[in-house]
Formats: C-alpha cells, structure tokens, sequence
C-alpha cells in the first residue's frame, strides 16, 4: 500500500523554485502578453498575406516609418505613468521644425537649426509643465489648449508653406538620423532602441524614474515622503517636448520636405502604443519595454491593413478600438486584483 | 530635562481658516508626548508643521534641538532627525516593498543610478528583524496593494526607524488594525522609549495613549486646550476634562489656562 505523503512533504528548493518561477511570471505577465500579441498579429498576418509579410521589404519599412511615433511614445510612457496626458505632442513636432526653419534659413547652418529645433521642443514641453503643475490646469485641458496654440503659432509663421529639405542631405546629421546603415537598416530605428534603452534606465535606475512612479501611483503619498513632484511633472513633459521636436526633424528629412501640418496622424498610434504596451491610464504603473513591442504592433497593423486590401480607413477604426480596448482590459485587471 | 523640538506662538492659515492659532509645542529628549483632540483640531496640521510638510505663518518661532529652524522641508526634517508615521500611511500601493521603504530617499551608486540590489537586500533584512514578515508570499518585490493592514502599518513604521530618527511622529497608527496589531504598535512607541528616541503620538483613543506616554497635550480647534504631566492625573481624570473640551471647547475654569500652557512643569 503506498503511503500517501503528508501535505507540504515536497522538497523545499523545489517549491521555491516553482514559487519564483511564478513570481517572474506574474511581475512580467504584462511584458511576456505583449509578445504574445505582437506574434499572435505578425501569424495573422504572415497568413493574410504571406507574399508581403515574408519579404524583406515590409520590415525594412516598419523600421523605417514606425521610429516616427516610437520616439514620442516611449518617453510619452513616463507621462502616462505620472497619471497624466500631452496631447499636444503632435503640434510640438511642428514647432520643432519651424525652429529650425526660421534659424537653418537665417544661418544655413543645419546644427544650428536642429539644436533650435530640439530647444523649441524643450520649451514646449516645459510651458506644458508648468501650465498643469504652477497653474493647476488638468492636462489633458492643457495641452488641447497647446495643441492649438503651437499649431497657429506655425501657420502664422510659416504662412502655411513648408519647406525644402534637400539641402540638409548635404550635413552629417542626414546620414546621422536617417541614413541606412549597410545600405539596409534605417539609422533611425537605431536610435529608437537607444532612446528606448537610455529610457529604460531612466526609468527604471533613477531617483527620477522612481519618483514618476510614485508621483503616478499616489501623489499625497509621494508628496508627504519628500519628493517633488513638481519637478517631475515638468521634467517628464519638457522630456516629451525634446522628443516629438526630434521625431519631427526624423520625419522632415526622411520625406525631405517640412509640412506645416507635420505631426497630424500621429496622434492616435502615439497614443494607442502607450496603452497597448500595459500603461495603466490610472497611472503608477507602465513598462518601456511594452510600449516599445506595442509601437511595432502598432506599425505593424497599418502595413497589415493595407497589404490585406482593406482602406486606409480602417487604421483609424482599429487604432480607436485597441485604445479602448487595452485600457478597458487594465480597468479589469485592475479590479480583480483589488 | 532638554528639548529636541519647541514651538513658540506657531499659526497656520489656509486661505481664511484658521487651521492652528498661536500654538506653543514641544517635544523633550526621550519624552513621549501624546497629542490628543477631536477630528479638525489641527493635529495633522501641527505634526504636518513639524516634518516640513506646511509652512507655517509668518511670526512664530520653530527650534529643534535648541536651534532656531526657518524654511523647514520634508528632506530637512528628515536631516534633522524628524520621521513620521502618517494617518494615511503615505505608501504607494502599486509599487513593491522596497520601493516604499525607500520613497523619497532612493539610495543611489557613485554614478548616479539607483542602487536597486542595495535596497531590495535592505528590504529582505528589515523584513525579517522588524517587520516580523515570516510568510514566504511576501518578498521585496511583493506589491503593497496586497498587504493587510497591519502589514502596511508596518511598512510604515519600519520605514520610519531604519532611518535612525530622534524623533518619530505616529499619527493615528492604530487606526484600522486589529488588537494584536494594536498592541505590537504600542510595544513600539515603548520601544522608542527604551531606545532613549522621543516620541509624538496622536490617537483618538485614549486607553491607547493614556499608557504609554510620558505627557499628554489636547489641542481643541486650532489651540493648546491643555496639557497634563500623566503621573498629574488619572485616566478617569483625563477622561472628564477630555469631556469639558469637547463640551465647552476650553479647559478655562482648570488650573491650566490659555497663558501657561508653555509652562510645563518637568520633573
């Protein structure tokens, strides 16, 4: 007759072990879901339509095109973490540029228009800190009211005209930012893996990475422990500023021309790769890892809609439905977790 | 006997009310003071004036250790040896434990990044010699979300003596917990006794504070009612002038009155 054992006989190192294994599981459950998803889509669409989907071509253009909007919304994590909005990153990108085409045609010096360009930036993103912690104004008020502001300031400005970028081909900062490395590789998903990376350390290694997560998670609570959470907000938004300025020069010079609507469409994948990538919209909580396999998602569902022959259309429909969507599922989990 | 912390004629306004009014406080070396009065009396605002939270009004006078204090900060305070338990725990809840034993004073290397093994390895030594977390479910990475209450209260006063403070504040500690969680708090304010710390307690319950404290201040709509020596009164004592506070809003026809409240008498 065999004995049955007595509960809890298991060796303890193998419970342990198991016990850890699915303590990793449950911390990263967020980041390994989105690489399910990101490979749940990519088979979709390897089946829908596999003569674009195994040639090479597509994946050098989702390197191409997604770094546009992966730039804004990997530091546009930390924004959203910190229990706030900017919607006016769009306006900014080409506020940014018009920086740059005021001082480029008044220097022709291309490092001197790039660095007005990414300073522009800074102190949009700065203007929009100070506006939502000095003022008290909620962001997403806010940074409507930037939106718009920083798009007129442009069209008065520019006159609604754009400009010609041809020249800059000729400065180190062409090849720099969107050259192909080995005639292959867009230079600028280069960067985005180092902007995501650089990111990911700010986040995750520094008293400021830190501090917007508690500030997300509980601003009294962060405020009464010593940490200012002032500095922070405004940190986070000016950081966001940089970063869509310099996605509006990526953009300029990789289609060689400044639009003075530069910026518009990029609202709704920005936004919509934050909250896929399990940035939790109540704040306190959020990855760059995620948001950065969310972009690619992302980026891949606009290149997967138009190889399956549906209409461009149809990106807006679905990016809609997976912001509603991955914040609805974060409301859920939410709650049972409570 | 000396004094680590004294207030003199210390006022706060938010906007039009008056939340304290000419509030003279102080703390002494080892002394254990209980800070009693009903909600809205000003006791937050007071210990809030003491660790930095709240700048006081213009006009009153703050010194810690004798020492003469202007523009009090959170981190200041912290430098000064001041820590606080607070009413709401100050945790952030959807982060990990050693995220919260360490908000706001994220220790860092020589290159600036945050020092994440340090800490967590910190946390795990805490948790075993003052949290008296034994269950293995609990590990520095656990989520504050899912603690019981009496796990959090212990969070938070565990963060609040690693940092080696002189003077630790509990505000309302044993709000929410249950008895054996109670008394492993009041075991604690003796143990800051014992470690020759002073002590700030502030409670609603006065079976609480009546026992371990050293004396005993009642502040009723933003002023000091009255405070007692506790070896001056009993508890039934106590208890009746408690009353006459809550009743009158005054302790005027008792031997202490408005104008003499510095005037402890220490033995």
């Amino acid at each position: 007759m065999n004995e049955i054992p007595p509960s809890g006989a298991r060796p303890l190192s193998q419970a342990a072990h198991t016990g850890a294994v699915r303590k990793a599981l449950r911390k990263y459950s967020l980041q390994i879901g989105i690489v399910f998803v990101a490979i749940f889509i990519w088979l979709l669409f390897l089946m829908g339509s596999p003569r674009t989907f195994l040639a090479r071509d597509i994946y050098i253009s989702f390197m191409s095109t997604t770094p546009f909007f992966a730039i804004m919304a990997l530091p546009l994590t930390f924004i959203i973490i910190i229990g706030e909005i900017d919607i006016s990153f769009p306006s900014t990108m080409a506020f940014g540029m018009m920086a740059f085409d005021i001082v480029f045609v008044g220097t022709g010096s291309v490092y001197l228009g790039f660095f007005a360009c990414l300073l522009a930036g800074a102190l949009v993103g700065y203007l929009n800190g100070i506006i939502v912690v000095k003022i008290g104004i909620p962001s997403l008020v806010a940074t409507i009211g930037t939106q718009f502001l920083w798009r007129g300031v442009v069209m008065v400005v520019t006159n609604g005209s754009g400009l010609g970028m041809t020249k800059v081909q000729d400065s180190f900062v062409y090849p720099l930012l969107v050259g192909r490395i080995g005639g292959i590789v867009p230079a600028q998903f280069v960067w985005t893996i180092g902007i995501g990376i650089v990111l990911w350390i700010v986040l995750n290694r520094t008293k400021f990475g830190a501090h917007v997560y508690l500030t997300g998670d509980n601003i009294e609570s962060a405020r009464l422990m010593g940490v200012n959470v002032h500095r922070t907000k405004i940190l986070s938004f000016t950081i966001v500023g940089i970063a869509a300025a310099l996605a509006g020069f990526v953009v300029s010079e990789e289609v060689l021309f400044f639009w003075p609507t530069l910026g518009d469409g990029y609202m709704l994948n920005t936004l919509a790769s934050v909250f896929l990538g399990g940035t939790s919209a109540y704040g306190g909580t959020g990855t760059i890892f995620g948001t950065f396999v969310a972009c690619f998602i992302i980026g891949a569902i606009n290149a997967g809609i138009v190889a399956a022959g549906m209409t461009g259309f149809w990106t807006s429909v679905i990016y809609g439905l997976i912001i509603v969507l991955s914040v609805s599922l974060q409301a859920m989990l939410n709650r049972r977790i409570k | 006997m000396d004094k680590f912390l004294q207030l003199k004629n210390v006022s706060k306004t938010f906007g039009e009310v008056s939340a304290l009014h000419d509030v003279n406080f102080e703390v002494g070396t080892n002394e254990i003071v209980g800070l009693l009065g009903d909600n809205g009396a000003g006791k937050s605002t007071l210990v809030k004036i003491i660790t930095g939270y709240h700048q006081p009004d213009r006009g009153g006078e703050f010194y810690i250790k004798g020492n003469r204090v202007e523009h009090l900060t959170v981190p200041k305070a912290r430098e000064l040896g001041i820590e606080i338990v607070y009413q709401e725990r100050a945790l952030a809840d959807k982060q990990t434990l050693w995220r919260n034993i360490f908000l706001g004073r994220e220790t860092h290397n020589k290159w600036g990044f945050l020092d994440v093994k340090g800490m967590r390895d910190e946390t795990l030594k805490l948790m075993q010699s003052s949290m008296g977390f034994t269950s293995s479910a609990i590990t520095p990475e656990s989520i504050i979300k899912t603690f019981s209450g009496g796990e959090r209260q212990g969070v938070a006063i565990t963060r609040a003596l690693y940092f080696e403070a002189d003077l630790i504040i509990l505000d309302e500690p044993t709000m929410g917990l249950s008895l054996s969680e109670t008394q492993k708090c009041l075991d604690f304010v003796n143990q800051i006794k014992r470690e020759g710390k002073s002590c700030i307690f502030i409670d609603h319950n006065i079976f609480h504070v009546y026992p371990v404290c050293d004396r005993i201040v009642v502040i009723d709509r933003g002023t000091v009612a009255g405070q007692y020596m506790k070896n001056e009164l009993t508890l039934q004592q106590l208890i009746d002038k408690l009353q006459q506070v809550a009743q009158t809003g005054s302790l005027a026809s008792e031997a202490v009155l408005d104008g003499q409240q510095t005037e402890v008498r220490h033995e």
